[in-house]
């Protein structure tokens, strides 16, 4: 359709020299997604909207000792309201939750011996949402029987995910904190599964933030994280038309530049100590208007890993 | 009776842009309550993770996939029929005669029957399988038999009562170890909230609560027993309550019809089915097993209330003419028995489209439980609608156009309509198609 048009323009624009100088950056409009775990002092939770509206909020916070981007954390604080708003600006997100949930459902029942077929299969099970927002991935895990943690780095997303959560008796027990990965690990918590759906991508050291998530993660626990690969396909789709054409996420939410080969993310997982196992990707089809799995990890990717020792 | 009407919840931290209507494309009346903060009467209310709101055929077909599945065998099922059959077992003798009420069961529902446990049951029962249709119009110009091995199948359907079908379904549920429970009353009203988010943070929310945040349904009884559900079924028929109570729109056009209903014994066995087409509507036999056959007659309102004065002899005498008059090569039976094409798609289809969304229903709710997905949501239920919307349009399409080709006796329509009936006839890979179609196991490939 839309996406092979755009995938040959891009791919002549691209094969200027300068195009990445050229990628919009003056995120002046921001207003984003983000979810991120950090060991930013407190000021993180604290009012971001006067850190919005900035120009070239680029530069690596050189200057925190975390993996996070305060810019990011700008972008979600101004739209947390509408998490679960299924028609609003994390629209995206719903519809594909079910399919990231189904490959978790999968690779975590095979890695944990459990019962595909039971309805509530993690029983007894301690998993972390890494970058909960508004507990969109938390909620259904809780209804799986886990017991669920879920972190994030903004502190209206954790009120939003709490009054939400409380909503449904399975899934008030879920615990919710405003911190980051790097603190709990100073806190030496242990989770049987660490999952970090959508994070690293915003996040400024994904190296650090691997070495966090592995850190978290038990003895023979599960790792999982999914991004959006670095690919001219994704900057095709994930960016232009995903952010201008079609409009599905405010412009600016992702920075291409910051995105992961599926190479790059196993290798930092190696270095932390978790060996991926399994990956898949996520390919929308917009005659049904739904997303699958599948083995094509050219834009959006999934990757489940083991901690061995 | 309470019958509520909705208006529009006042600010709200975050709303969902769609409280809970699941089967409207149109603007349903969201209902709130004037009662919400009235305190239950009588006894301890309930809650549910799903309320059927009709015992009948489809309703229990519902209950019975869902207790066959394994994701879903856990739920907790309320069933809200007054019918008082539903409270014990139902004793069926064979001795009986056949009740004039039969629904033609395509092989795709026969298959959902077995996958649910519950064909076993009507097997111990009456029931006819059939393999061969005849069908004519009144010119005699058109005329064609089915068989059933034209599309490489044993039966092309099976004719079994309707209360036969509903005691096998009941046999069925009451051995499953799904949580039921058996309201035998009817429903009075039923009160849905829009959504809205809580505003205690640190608190488990009670019923009532999550009533008022628009998370339960509250359904009232006439017995005065009130009872809470995630998720509300409407399985109560033509007349739904549950659809006039939650505003669902309708469209509809009278066809001044009506059918008289019958059962004829004969002879001899009789594995074929045979209809006639005439211009008030069509008139179909069609066995029902132990030489029995059951007798659907369409005619205007005029013509069906002089039948019913008539004796039964001039009766029979009336039903033998109208499948013999015309002109043109029919086979005439010594037995009266048969059923067509388009009685088994006409008089068949519509409880095989109720028992199709009650698979779809199940293994859509199957499904979202297995990622964790909260019953209630409209999201899951927005699947459902995509799945059997177009699939229950279609088919009344298809059988609404049948109605209308033959209910107009005009020379060239009469030809055209004969040279469609002789395509299908002869045509051998549309013929399959047509039986694929109507055996529930094709879709159309529009809807592929």
């Amino acid at each position: 359709m839309l996406i092979p048009i755009f995938v040959m323009a891009s791919s002549m624009f691209l094969a200027q020299r300068r195009w990445f100088l050229s990628l919009p950056r003056n995120l002046s409009n921001a207003r984003f997604f983000s979810a991120l775990p950090s060991e930013h002092p407190v000021s993180v939770s604290g009012p971001q909207n006067n850190v919005g509206p900035e120009s070239n909020k680029f530069e690596k916070a050189s200057s925190a000792p975390s993996s996070l981007k305060e810019p990011e954390l700008a972008k979600f604080s101004a739209i947390a309201d509408t998490w679960w708003d299924s028609e609003g600006p994390f629209k995206p997100l719903h519809k594909m939750n079910p399919t990231r949930l189904a490959f978790l459902r999968s690779t975590l029942c095979r890695h944990f011996r459990k019962d595909p077929l039971s309805a509530r299969p993690f029983e007894g099970l301690r998993f972390i949402d890494v970058g909960c927002g508004g507990g969109i991935l938390s909620e259904p895990l809780a209804r799986m029987g886990a017991t669920v943690t879920g972190i994030d780095a903004i502190e209206k997303n954790i009120k939003i995910a709490c009054l939400h959560a409380n909503l449904d008796p399975t899934t008030s027990t879920i615990e919710y904190c405003c911190t980051t990965a790097e603190k709990l690990v100073e806190e030496q918590r242990k989770f049987d599964a660490v999952i970090a759906l959508e994070v690293i991508e915003h996040v400024a050291d994904a190296a650090e933030f691997c070495k966090s998530l592995s850190a978290l993660t038990a003895h023979e626990g599960a790792t999982v994280v999914s991004t959006i690969n670095r690919s001219m396909r994704s900057y095709a789709t994930a960016i232009v038309a995903a952010e201008y054409l079609l409009q599905w996420l405010p412009k600016g939410t992702h920075q291409w530049s910051s995105f992961l080969t599926p190479e790059e993310l196993t290798m930092i997982l190696k270095r932390a100590g978790v060996d991926v196992k399994e990956m898949a990707g996520f390919v929308y089809n917009p005659l049904t208007g739904r997303w699958s799995l599948s083995d094509d990890i050219s834009v959006n990717f999934i990757a489940y890993g083991t901690k061995e020792k | 009776m309470n019958r509520i009407f909705a208006t529009k919840a006042g600010s709200d931290v975050y709303r969902l842009r769609i409280p809970w209507r699941p089967f409207s494309n149109d603007a349903a009346p969201l209902l709130s309550s004037q009662n919400a903060g009235n305190p239950e009467k009588g006894s301890e209310a309930k809650q549910y993770d799903i309320a059927i709101v009709g015992g009948g055929m489809v309703g229990l077909a519902l209950a019975c996939s869902l207790a066959s599945r394994p994701l879903t065998r856990h739920l907790n099922v309320a069933i809200i029929d007054s019918n008082p059959a539903l409270g014990g077992k139902h004793f069926i003798k064979k001795e009986d005669l056949p009740d004039p009420r039969v629904s033609t069961i395509t092989p795709a529902t026969i298959s959902f029957f077995k996958d649910i446990g519950a064909w076993q049951f009507v097997e111990q029962h009456r029931h006819a399988y059939f393999d061969k249709m005849q069908v004519w119009d009144y010119t005699g110009l058109s005329y064609a038999k089915y068989n059933a091995r034209d599309a490489d199948k044993e039966v092309l359907g099976c004719v079994v009562e309707n209360k036969v079908l509903l005691s096998s379904l009941l046999s069925r549920v009451q051995e499953t170890v799904l949580p039921k429970k058996i309201y035998p009353s009817r429903l009075n009203s039923m009160s849905i909230l829009p959504n809205s988010s809580s505003s205690e943070v640190d608190s488990t929310l009670s019923m009532t609560a999550l009533f008022t945040h628009g998370r339960l349904a509250k359904l009232e009884l006439e017995d005065g027993n009130s009872l809470y559900a995630k998720l509300v079924v409407g399985a109560d028929g033509g007349k739904s309550r549950v659809r006039e109570l939650a505003g669902f729109r309708t469209t509809g056009w009278n066809y001044s019809q009506n059918a008289i209903i019958c059962t004829v014994e004969h002879d001899v066995e009789n594995h074929c089915a045979w209809q006639r087409f005439l211009p008030s509507g069509p008139l179909a036999l069609l066995p029902i097993g132990d030489k029995f056959s059951n007798i659907v007659w369409t005619l205007s309102p005029k013509e069906s209330s002089e039948f019913k004065s008539i004796t039964e002899d001039n009766f029979l005498k009336a039903v033998n003419h109208a499948l013999d008059y015309g002109y043109g090569p029919h086979p005439t039976p010594s037995i009266l028995g048969s059923s067509d094409l388009f009685s088994w798609l006409k008089g068949g289809q519509g409880v095989n489209l109720g028992f199709g969304d009650a698979s779809t229903l199940s293994s859509v709710i199957s499904e979202g439980i297995a990622v964790g997905t909260d019953i209630g949501e409209v999201s899951l239920l927005k699947k459902y609608e995509a799945d059997r919307k177009p699939a229950n349009v279609m088919m009344m399409a298809v059988l609404d156009g049948f109605q209308k080709a033959y209910s107009v006796d005009f020379g060239p329509l009469n030809i055209l309509r004969a040279a469609a009936f002789h395509g299908a006839h002869h045509i051998s890979p549309l013929k399959k198609s047509i039986i694929s179609y109507a055996s529930g196991e094709m879709r159309l490939p529009l809807f592929a």
